[in-house]
Order: C-alpha cells, then sequence, then structure tokens
C-alpha cells in the first residue's frame, strides 16, 4: 500500500506540517528578533521548552500504579550523582540509561 | 571553506551527537520494523524520514495510513505533535541569522536534540559556530534516516532485548538541563517549563496537554519577565 494517493498525502501532510512548525518563527518574526518582548523569549524558551522535553519523554510514566515510577526516579538520580560528580555528559547519559535498561528488564 | 576546517567541525561535533546517535539509531529501526510490517517499502520509509524527519508525529500516523482518515484531521494533529518546534524556531532567530544559505537547512532540518544541543554547547572559540550548528543538525539528521533505513532493510531480524533504550534521549535533556542549571539565570525558566508541563499533564492527560502548556509556558513567562530579567542584572 506504499503508494496508494491517500499515503502519499497524508506523507505530504506530516511533511508540510512539520515544515510550518520549524518555519513560522522564521517569517513571522524575520524583522522582530530584536524586539524586547521576542529577544526575551527566546532567551528564556529554551530552557522551558527543555523542561517541557523532559516532562514529555516520560508522559507514560504513572506514578500512580506499580512500578510508580521508581525506574525512572533511579535513573534521573543516578544521571544526577554521576553528572555532579564526574561532569561527564556522556558518562551520565550511559549510566542514567543502563540503571533505567536494568530496572524496566530485570526488576520490575 | 577548507576541508580542514570542514574536518575539525565535524571532530567538535561529533561527540555531542553520540546520546542521538544511541537513540534515534534504536527508535530509527523500531519505526522501520513498524512500517515496513504495514507493507511499507524501504523506499517509502526512509525518503518519509528525511523529509518529515518528525519521530513522535511519524509514529502516530502510521496507524492512520490504513484508516480512511480527513486529511486536514492529520495536518491538523501532526502539526499540534510538532508544535514545539515554534519555540525553537523563536530561539533561534539570532542564532541563525548569519548563516546564509546553510539557514534553510537547519531550519528545515530543526529536531528537539539538535536545538538543545546548538543552544547550550559551549564551543572552542576557534570553531566556526554556523559550521557547528550544520553538522550537528545533519548528524542527527542522517542517524534518524539510517535508523529508519536499517530498521526497513532488517525487519525483525533484530532480536536484543532493547527495552528500555529509548531512555537515552530524556537522558540527554536531563543532562543539558543539569549543565544548563548551573548558569542562574536559566534556572526559573526551567523550572517554570516543568511545572507548566506537569500541571497540564496531570489535568488534561497525555493526549491534549501540549499545546496548553507551552501557552501557560508564554504565559507565565510573560507575567514574571520583569523579576526573571531582574536575575540576568542586564536589564
Amino acid at each position: 500500500m506504499s503508494w496508494s494517493t491517500s499515503t502519499i498525502i497524508i506523507a505530504l501532510m506530516v511533511i508540510l506540517s512539520s515544515f510550518l512548525t520549524r518555519a513560522i518563527p522564521f517569517v513571522v518574526f524575520s524583522k522582530k528578533h530584536e524586539h524586547p518582548y521576542i529577544e526575551y523569549l527566546g532567551n528564556v524558551l529554551p530552557f522551558a521548552s527543555i523542561g517541557l522535553l523532559i516532562i514529555d519523554c516520560m508522559k507514560h510514566t504513572n506514578i500512580l500504579i506499580t512500578p510508580y515510577g521508581t525506574p525512572e526516579l533511579f535513573a534521573i538520580l543516578t544521571i544526577v550523582a554521576l553528572h555532579f560528580w564526574k561532569n561527564n555528559s556522556l558518562l551520565s547519559i550511559v549510566g542514567g540509561t543502563s540503571i533505567y535498561m536494568i530496572c524496566v528488564q530485570y526488576i520490575f | 571553506m577548507e576541508f580542514q576546517t570542514h574536518v575539525e567541525t565535524l571532530k567538535e561535533s561529533f561527540p555531542y551527537t553520540i546520546p542521538v546517535f544511541t537513540g534515534f539509531v534504536f527508535l530509527g529501526i523500531a519505526y522501520g520494523v513498524l512500517m515496513q510490517s504495514k507493507g511499507f517499502d524501504i523506499f517509502f520509509i526512509t525518503l518519509f524520514s528525511l523529509l518529515a524527519y518528525a519521530g513522535s508525529a511519524q509514529f502516530i500516523v502510521i496507524g492512520l495510513f490504513a484508516l480512511n482518515v480527513d486529511f486536514i484531521y492529520v495536518f491538523i494533529l501532526t502539526f499540534i505533535v510538532n508544535a514545539r518546534h515554534i519555540f525553537y524556531g523563536i530561539s533561534m532567530l539570532k542564532k541563525f541569522k548569519d548563516t546564509g544559505k546553510l539557514k534553510y537547512y537547519l531550519i528545515f532540518a530543526m529536531s528537539d536534540e539538535s536545538f538543545s544541543i546548538i543552544h547550550t554547547a559551549k564551543i572552542k572559540k576557534d570553531i566556526n559556530e554556523k559550521l557547528f550548528m550544520f553538522y550537528i543538525t545533519f548528524l542527527n539528521h542522517i542517524y534518524w534516516i539510517v535508523g529508519s533505513l536499517l530498521g526497513a532493510v532488517l525487519g525483525t531480524l533484530i532480536t536484543f532485548n532493547t527495552e528500555g533504550l529509548e531512555f537515552v534521549l530524556t537522558a540527554l535533556f536531563i543532562v543539558i538541563l543539569l549543565d544548563a542549571w548551573k548558569d542562574k539565570i536559566n534556572r526559573k525558566p526551567a523550572i517554570i517549563g516543568i511545572f507548566c508541563s506537569v500541571l497540564c499533564l496531570t489535568i488534561f492527560g497525555v493526549q491534549n496537554y501540549m499545546i496548553i502548556a507551552m501557552i501557560l509556558i508564554v504565559i507565565i513567562l510573560t507575567i514574571f519577565k520583569k523579576n526573571i530579567l531582574k536575575e540576568k542584572g542586564i536589564y
């Protein structure tokens, strides 16, 4: 069913909407990037966005049912501890992900 | 630009993208396998990953290809899923301003991961920033395409237990947040982002929370503008 008209149109819709979300700010604000309010948003949105992304990554974690988000908690604690100890990004990421995999595969 | 400059920038960029490599190749394979099982050919899968390059939206529409859905519905749904890119664009207006022709590609191939890395990486002074942004974006894009292609080709041959490997991208974002945390000025926006997301997720649920959370984030950031700028000490 790869190349039927309807799959192609659906694929084009996804491509177009994804592209628009990326391009809109550059079209709308192309000459306004020095406007203080837009500049302010440009400065603070990144960190708010990363907060949003972290929550979005874990949106399917339900802390009300077993395992109550324990794998996520252990993994995050590992990342924080490793990062403050060694300050090596890759080590923190590998450590946290390993703990998470061990938790979901063998413990919970 | 000289060949040597490219090699050096590539060397500087690659380590930043290693976690993304792991996450995208893994998720890309998962995507390719799924799409292949629904009857899509390798060419379609690879081309779609190259042009859409929108992980979550691509996963969501897998189920919609088979149904006779309204095209406008697909457009709106994927627009909402990807709406967070609007935030990235606003944050990148200045950085992309003088990137010339590269700008079109940088905008087209923006992703959560490339954005987070570009915005927070502290690159060496002698590295060309434009080229650095290009290579981060390009490498991540390639990982997703190659992952999808591998999944489409290998199909179900992969049997290694990868449950939980997707956490590598969550871990990347957490590390980026921890690095940003060292600068006091970033803390309030980060807390506002987390707080609004958790609040909206609890109230509106997984399907509907993101756009509302984004609006709430902008409102709260606007209300606390003076307070946050005072922290920066430059206004």
